[in-house]
């Protein structure tokens, strides 16, 4: 029925007058504001950066064999088989042993217990699978076993990430995990990520090694290039000491030289090992090397055993910054390749903002005028109903804290453009009856029920392409999503409860005007 | 009253052969895609510098070794788009490519936006995207046949089809590019070709079960006027705010807004002339009706 409670009119205005501050406070000073909410306003909006790096798990899977292959070998050495032609081919480890101890092997591999094969119990599978032919073992890493490797490099990159982007000192950076070997990085306001993504470019694996003059060291020996690419030298494989053992890097002035340098502090386990390295190898060069690169080369001088160093090579205080921050904040477990980047200026971000809410002013203008002057005094409800639904719209997006993007402004502004369809279709069903019948009251009542069907089937069908939308889509466009699908929701709550309320109180009013509509 | 009836024929004809012209396009010339979908480097730069321009930029990214590039105007007087279509762009590039151009153009330039997206990205963001409008179609084809039957649903299905080939046809035609917002203003166009047929559709259904003696061909003639003027207000309404977007909402808007008032006019036009014909076509009637109110 059209006749209203006072008590409901009540409700319905309060309802309003609360969503009208929710959306108002969002221009408030924070200070001053009862509620803290605001919109927040994303990356395309306000500036910033996105950047989605993909882990280069490669080199983590050869690791893991690579260190199998040698839990093997001892193993087999141990329980006296006789094995051959153990090595890694294809990602997979092959190995050969006599006939008679298949089964033997066999089992050690296949055991729940087995400690060269680990068992997940959450997946009900071993780290690797395994398959003989004949007398030739072929282990691979098995599908859980991948994702083992996966995630666990995922979690530590995440924390390195977070590490390094949290060390430069951005603003309310957003570092998330996207699949299992993705790692999405945003940060508001920087307009020039080059700095960040040179941080999280680097593995930033430092070791110390000796510089041998022989081919024939124990662990053998690599040639490593210096930094500047000018000069190489062999380098031994055997690790003095790794960036583990690194409690603290920071980049200072060496006063004698006037050089910039970067001091490091050893952890207890890293001193004792620098000792005794420095003790035995004065007159030896020590490489410094950082991601397979030399970055210099110092030659001992005498003993070192207060765990404190200093690293040289041709810095300026920013390189010498950022390594020091790269050393502090540890080595990556494995590459990261940025995989898509975007950047929007602060300015574009702001003409943005400008020229989208321009857009929504001139179409909200140009669609209340329209209404007005087709429908008259009922073109002024869908007109109020709409600026209710805005405020509805705005307060709802800012209650939940909701990101608004370019897109989702244009959703905005599409939702004023459709929000007044659900009342047109009310009045023109009303307008028919009323041809039918006489009693104002009666023809608007049935011009309600009738035209309901229609218009929750057409929300429905904009609210399951929004939804589609919302969980397809990514970052801006799904902005467009949130707010198309909250527009939906505010627009069928204003136009059955305000703009009822409304055309009720009206046509009560003038239930015996010919004519009403 | 209207006859639109008398033309149904007609503009099934010429649907049928905007369809077909677009399919064509679609094979042969292809879609234009952009940085999001075919992998690349996308750069906005805005000179503060009035002898910078088209020439200028041409030749100074000609000189890097880019590959192929494409420098244009965007908006503004001294606003350009550049977009390089070398894959392996890494990361480091963006840095290189401002430094190069300093020393050719001078530094009176900002990069406003920078948009980088490797192979791997854009080969899975094409097909989301692709997945995404195909599970629109689905999830409407299914609704609407849930709520009407299957008549209804074919309709509306393919009046959708008709309307996202034909804006794709023209995308294709004037080489407009497809990028993320795109894809975002078809699914749009998908909800809103729906919400319009299935307003007709109701009142159609509603009609079926009203009139007994009323053949389709001349209920879906009423139902169409009766909601006529509801049609026109709405597309208006739509259009305006879609026109006001195109015009003021910035550069970065003008194609999303583009599509949707292509498929805004698409989607009025085939509510009714595809969505009704359909139903005649495949001789609804009330017994249609009547066996769903029976179950």
């Amino acid at each position: 029925m059209l006749y209203f409670s006072k008590l409901r009119i009540a409700l319905v205005s309060l309802v309003t007058i609360f969503f009208i501050y929710i959306a108002s406070s969002n221009f408030q000073d924070p200070e001053n504001s009862l509620i803290s909410k605001r919109i927040n306003l994303g990356l395309d909006l306000q500036g910033g950066s996105y950047l989605l790096l993909e882990i280069d798990n490669e080199p983590v899977e050869l690791q893991k064999l690579q260190n199998t292959t040698t839990v093997i070998r001892n193993f087999l050495k141990a329980k006296k088989i006789n094995f051959n032609d153990l090595r890694i081919q294809n990602k997979t480890i092959v190995f050969t042993v006599p006939k008679n101890d298949n089964v033997l092997v066999e089992n050690f591999f296949l055991d729940k217990e087995s400690e060269i094969n680990p068992y997940y119990n959450q997946y009900k599978s071993h780290q690797f699978d395994l398959s003989i032919k004949d007398s030739e073992f072929i282990l691979s890493l098995s599908k859980y076993g991948l994702i083992e490797i996966k995630t666990s490099s995922q979690d530590q990159a995440l924390e390195i990430v977070r590490r390094r982007v949290d060390e430069v000192g951005t603003n309310e950076p957003n570092i998330i995990k996207r699949g299992n070997n993705r790692i999405l990085v945003e940060l508001p306001g920087l307009d020039d990520p080059m700095r960040i993504k040179s941080l999280l470019g680097k593995t930033a694996n430092l070791t110390f090694r000796f510089v041998t003059q022989n081919n024939n060291d124990t662990f053998g020996t690599e040639i490593l290039q210096f930094e500047d690419g000018m000069s190489e030298a062999l380098v031994s494989k055997r690790i003095v000491l790794n960036g583990e053992n690194l409690l603290d890097a920071q980049p200072q002035m060496n006063n004698q030289t006037n050089e910039t340098v970067v001091s490091f502090t050893l952890d207890r386990v890293g001193a004792k090992r620098f000792g005794k390295a420095t003790s035995t190898g004065v007159g030896k060069q020590l490489a410094i090397v950082l991601d397979g690169k030399i970055v210099s080369a110092p030659t001992i001088q005498g003993v070192i055993a207060s765990g404190n160093g200093q690293i040289s090579g041709n810095f300026t205080f920013q390189s010498a910054t950022d390594l020091a921050l790269l050393l502090r904040s540890g080595a990556l477990p494995a590459p990261l390749n940025i995989i898509e980047e975007r950047t929007v200026g602060p300015d574009l971000g702001q003409d943005s903002i400008n020229a989208g809410v321009i857009a929504l002013m001139i179409g909200f203008l140009l669609v209340i005028f329209f209404m007005f002057f087709k429908y008259k005094i009922f073109g002024l409800i869908a007109n109020i109903t709409l600026l209710v639904n805005l405020f509805f719209l705005v307060g709802i997006l800012t209650l939940f804290g909701a990101t608004l993007t370019l897109p989702g402004i244009a959703g905005i502004i599409l939702t004023v453009g459709m929000a007044v369809d659900a009342n047109v279709l009310i009045f023109e069903r009303i307008k028919e009856e009323c041809k039918k019948e006489k009693n104002n009251i009666i023809a608007f009542d049935t011009g309600y029920v009738k035209s309901k069907t229609a218009i929750i089937d057409a929300n429905i069908t904009t609210l399951i392409a929004a939804i589609i939308l919302f969980f397809m889509g990514s970052g801006p466009v799904k902005g467009f999503s949130v707010t198309l699908a909250v527009g939906i929701f505010t627009t069928l709550f204003s136009v059955y409860f305000v703009a009822r309320m409304l055309t009720g109180l009206y046509v009560v009013k003038n239930k015996e005007k010919e004519k009403l509509i | 009253m209207i006859n639109f009836n008398k033309f149904y024929k007609l503009f099934n004809l010429i649907s049928l052969s905007l369809v077909i012209i677009s399919i064509l396009l679609l094979f042969f010339k292809g879609l234009n895609f952009g940085v999001d979908f075919k992998g690349g480097t996308l750069i906005e730069l805005r000179a503060n510098d009035k002898n910078i321009n088209v020439t200028t930029l041409r030749q100074s990214f000609g000189k890097m070794n880019l590959g192929d590039f494409n420098v244009k105007k965007f908006g503004n007087e001294n606003d350009f788009l550049i977009k390089i279509e070398k894959k392996d762009t890494s990361a480091i590039a963006i840095e290189i490519i401002k430094k190069e151009l300093t020393s050719s153009i001078g530094g009176s330039f900002n990069f406003r936006r920078v948009e980088n997206v490797g192979p791997k990205v854009s080969a899975e963001l094409l097909k989301s995207g692709v997945i995404a409008i195909a599970l629109s179609l689905a999830a409407m084809l299914f609704y609407i046949w849930i709520r009407f039957e299957w008549q209804f649903s074919l309709g509306a299905i393919l009046a959708l089809f008709h309307d996202v080939i034909i804006t794709l046809g023209l995308f294709s035609l004037f080489s407009l590019e497809i990028n993320l917002s795109i894809v975002a203003a078809i699914l749009t166009i998908v909800g809103y070709s729906m919400n319009d047929t299935v307003v007709i559709y109701d009142r159609v259904r509603e009609n079926l079960r009203k009139f007994s003696d009323i053949k389709i061909f001349e209920l879906t003639n009423i139902s169409i006027n009766e909601t006529l003027s509801r049609t026109i207000i709405t597309s208006v309404t739509t259009l305006l705010a879609l026109v006001s977007i195109y015009l003021f909402g910035g550069e970065i808007l003008k194609g999303f807004s583009l599509a949707m008032i292509m498929g805004v006019v698409f989607g009025t036009y085939s509510s009714i002339y595809i969505a009704n014909p359909i139903l005649v076509k495949l001789r609804v009637s009330q017994k249609t009706i009547l066996k769903e109110d029976g179950e």
